[in-house]
């Protein structure tokens, strides 16, 4: 028995000519009576509206190279596209990860360690076994910025001769298994979220993202804010539509200047797609600082 | 493993052997589902039933790495009772499963609120001749077949050049499939069609790093195919001509967008002119019917009865009966995309899509991708986007892409890590040209298109 609930709210805000989204919910692996009392789905609709308001006043994002700084939560599909993916036995096993051959190395700042956990409780993607059998586990990916551990099924760990780490799962039983994320997310640093957006003097503070996508062989990843603001002198200022977010996943975590000490898991709504299959998964980190990530805009 | 598939008695692909056997199944099966929602109280009823069986194997480094055989079989139904709605779907055809599907969507629609729009789509636009498009090429293939294809397509790419020095895999599948849809309007409709593709993902590497690209073929029979080495050099030409790739200036700049990218515009517009978009408010083209949102010379057909084309078909997947039809014509909007749901939501008519488009044509112009190039003169060639930075309710665009940079007319070097951005409003309004270069493999076919300017990020100053 493996229980998965998940609410979802969107709404359409208008004003005179002009129409934006919002979407917001939750879910994990619990009963359904948790989310149908008010306190719970209340939430979801409240932020849903928020955003879609804050969505109605945002200007136009900037294009080029600049500081990023990620919010809590969800913005976490970070580590899952430029990281995770690329810790996958299976692209490995092939040689076709731009993580390949690079175990023990340097490959984020000090400041970051990042652990893939099924063991959490109650969590979208957590796996009290995983669908072949082998326990879910919390295996730590890179400590204190140095690549440590890699996401195994069994047919990938035989053949690369390790063992499995509870990773491999598969859409459904007509599905072949894979090897795949669980709850992949940042441990925590030490500063308070404001001195972090107060130390940028000209950049974006991405707060929520819709999805991502990468390129497993080049590394370049792709992840698309829902909510953000433009920065200026380490003030936020107006809300930006539009802000796409590109880099290299090799890259991208050796650009990590400072580590928040909030972390957060997101509120339970990851699907991740891979080779056509689609499984639950959860993300999480701390407020983020990467001294250069390519956005998106149109100004 | 192959050896183990040269010994054994492979039946091959079993429906090719009893398609009409099947066909006469499932459209019993149909019959006996809406006889019992009709005993069962419901006022009208549809249901749709699926068979099929495929194959596919991927061969990688010239190993066996997958090899599938899967056979599914499914049935949906929709019962309405005083216009509120129950469906319910089982895999497993036998009598008694039929049965408690339809019960189990009877008790749904006896708990449900009837919805206004609800129903079936009217009982004098259901099609009154199927006919055939030639989409059933029967070809017998065993396991070992499809690997040594496979082994070909790779080994052929790998054999390129020596800079290709890893794959993915090369794969090849075979499939046909049998669907029949009936309602109590007294429609039954079956259709049949066989699939067959081939593809191939290879990786080169140079000091510079790696890069993997892809090449593919997809048919409705076997012998259109191309040649599995085709598809191999392809994959490896595509694959190396990515190598050395580097971020790009920032700027406003014309777009070239190849012919598989392009598809993707014309998805955006069919995807915020489509019924459930349109009375959710949810589209950025609320309105536009009859607004010209194109230039002139742009002109999009949809053609649901294409010969050979695997997604053509005499009736929607409402029963309604299709027919040509323009969407656009003169760069204006003549139409939405909408099923019955959706038309009497928006108080139109359906425009016989439900289940989407069939096969669209965007009618391709005179130059070849080289001209348009040289018609560019300077900017940027957009081979593929990434993410999901699509925005259909404000018709916001900005995608993670990679592709050429131009320099003179000619492709200058390969690019990675941009974002192009714009609003799509302005993308279709901005086309300067069409490319002779239609693609069509796909449902929805589309030539390379040339777009005046778009916003472009980069790393480079």
């Amino acid at each position: 028995m493996r229980p998965l609930i998940r609410l979802d709210v969107s709404v359409i805000a208008e004003q005179g000519e002009r129409r934006e989204s919002g979407n917001a919910g939750g879910g994990g692996r619990y009963a359904l009576a948790r989310l149908l009392q008010r306190e719970a789905w209340q939430k979801f609709a409240d932020e849903a509206v928020r955003q879609a308001l804050v969505n109605l006043e945002a200007v136009d994002a900037p294009a080029g190279f600049m500081t990023v700084v990620l919010g809590p939560g969800w913005p976490g599909v970070l580590l899952h596209e430029a990281i995770g993916h690329g810790l996958e036995g299976d692209f490995h096993r092939k040689g076709i990860s731009a993580f390949s051959g690079r175990m023990g190395e340097r490959i984020a700042t000090e400041h970051c360690t990042v652990v893939d956990d099924g063991t959490l409780v109650d969590r979208r993607g957590s796996l009290s076994i995983d669908d072949e059998g082998t326990p879910g586990a919390r295996n730590v990916l890179i400590e204190n910025g140095r690549l440590t551990g890699l996401m195994q099924d069994k047919l990938n760990a035989r053949a690369m001769g390790v063992a499995p780490t509870g990773n491999g799962r598969r859409e459904s039983f007509a599905h072949l298994p894979m090897p795949r994320m669980t709850n992949t997310y940042m441990l925590p640093g030490e500063h308070p979220p404001e001195e972090i957006i107060a130390s940028v003097d000209d950049g974006v503070y991405a707060a929520n993202f819709n999805g991502g996508e990468v390129d497993i062989t080049s590394g370049k990843f792709v992840f698309v804010a829902s909510e953000a603001y433009r920065i200026k002198n380490g003030k936020l200022g107006p809300a930006l539509k539009g802000v796409t977010l590109i880099g290299n996943g090799p890259d991208v975590l050796t650009r990590v200047a400072m580590v928040g000490k909030d972390l957060e898991l997101d509120s339970g709504v990851g699907v991740c797609g891979k080779e056509g299959q689609g499984i639950p998964v959860g993300v999480g980190q701390p407020t983020l600082r990467i001294d250069g990530l390519t956005v998106g805009g149109t100004q | 493993m192959s050896e183990v598939m040269n010994r054994s008695t492979d039946q091959g692909v079993l429906l090719l052997h009893d398609a009409e056997r099947e066909r006469v199944m499932l459209e019993d099966a149909a019959g006996q589902v809406l006889a019992r929602a009709r005993a069962g109280g419901a006022d009208t009823a549809e249901v749709s039933v699926s068979s099929s069986h495929g194959r596919n194997v991927t061969v990688r480094l010239g190993e066996i790495d997958v090899l599938e055989d899967a056979r599914d079989r499914g049935v949906s139904v929709t019962v309405y009772i005083n216009r509120a709605s129950g469906s319910a779907s089982t895999g497993d055809l036998a009598p008694e499963s039929l049965m408690r599907t339809v019960d189990q969507a009877l008790a749904i629609a006896r708990h449900t609120q009837p919805d206004p729009a609800g129903g079936l789509a009217p009982a004098e636009l259901m099609a009154t001749t199927i006919e055939d498009f030639d989409q059933w090429h029967p070809h017998e293939l065993d396991m070992t077949a499809l690997i040594e294809r496979a082994r070909e397509i790779e080994q052929a790419g790998l054999d390129t050049d020596k800079r290709v020095e890893n794959s993915e895999g090369a794969s090849v599948s075979a499939e046909a499939a049998i669907g029949v849809y009936a309602n109590s309007h007294g429609f039954v409709g079956s259709q049949r069609s066989t699939h067959f593709d081939q593809s191939c993902v290879l990786v080169a590497r140079d000091a510079s790093g790696m890069q993997r690209d892809w090449d593919w073929d997809e048919q409705g029979s076997f012998t259109a195919l191309v040649d599995p080495a085709r598809t191999g050099r392809k994959a490896a030409e595509r694959a190396i001509r990515r190598l050395g790739a580097r971020s790009a200036p920032s700027g406003r700049i014309p777009v070239l967008f190849d012919n598989s990218v392009a598809l993707g515009l014309v998805k955006h517009l069919v995807g915020a002119v489509s019924g459930g978009n349109l009375y959710r408010r949810s589209s950025f083209l609320l309105d536009a019917r009859g607004k010209k949102l194109f230039p002139e010379w742009v002109r999009i057909v949809e053609d649901p009865h294409l010969p050979r084309a695997a997604r053509s078909s005499s009736f929607d997947s409402e029963g309604v009966a299709t027919r040509q039809s323009s969407l656009i014509d003169d760069g204006v909007l003549q139409r939405y995309v909408l099923g019955s749901y959706s038309a009497r939501k928006l108080g139109l008519e359906t425009t016989a899509n439900a289940g989407g488009i069939r096969n669209l044509v965007f009618a391709p112009g005179e130059k070849t991708f080289d001209q348009l190039v040289a018609q560019m003169g300077r900017g940027l060639v957009v081979t593929e986007v990434m993410g999901q930075g699509v925005n259909l309710v404000t018709g916001d665009y900005s995608r993670g892409a990679s592709g050429f940079w131009v320099e003179d007319g000619k492709i200058a070097w390969p690019v990675e890590e941009i974002t192009i951005a714009g609003n799509l409003r302005d993308m279709f309004a901005g086309l300067v040209a069409a490319g002779s270069d239609l693609e069509t493999r796909r449902n929805i076919q589309v030539p390379s298109l040339l777009l005046d300017e778009m916003t472009v990020a980069g790393q480079q100053e």
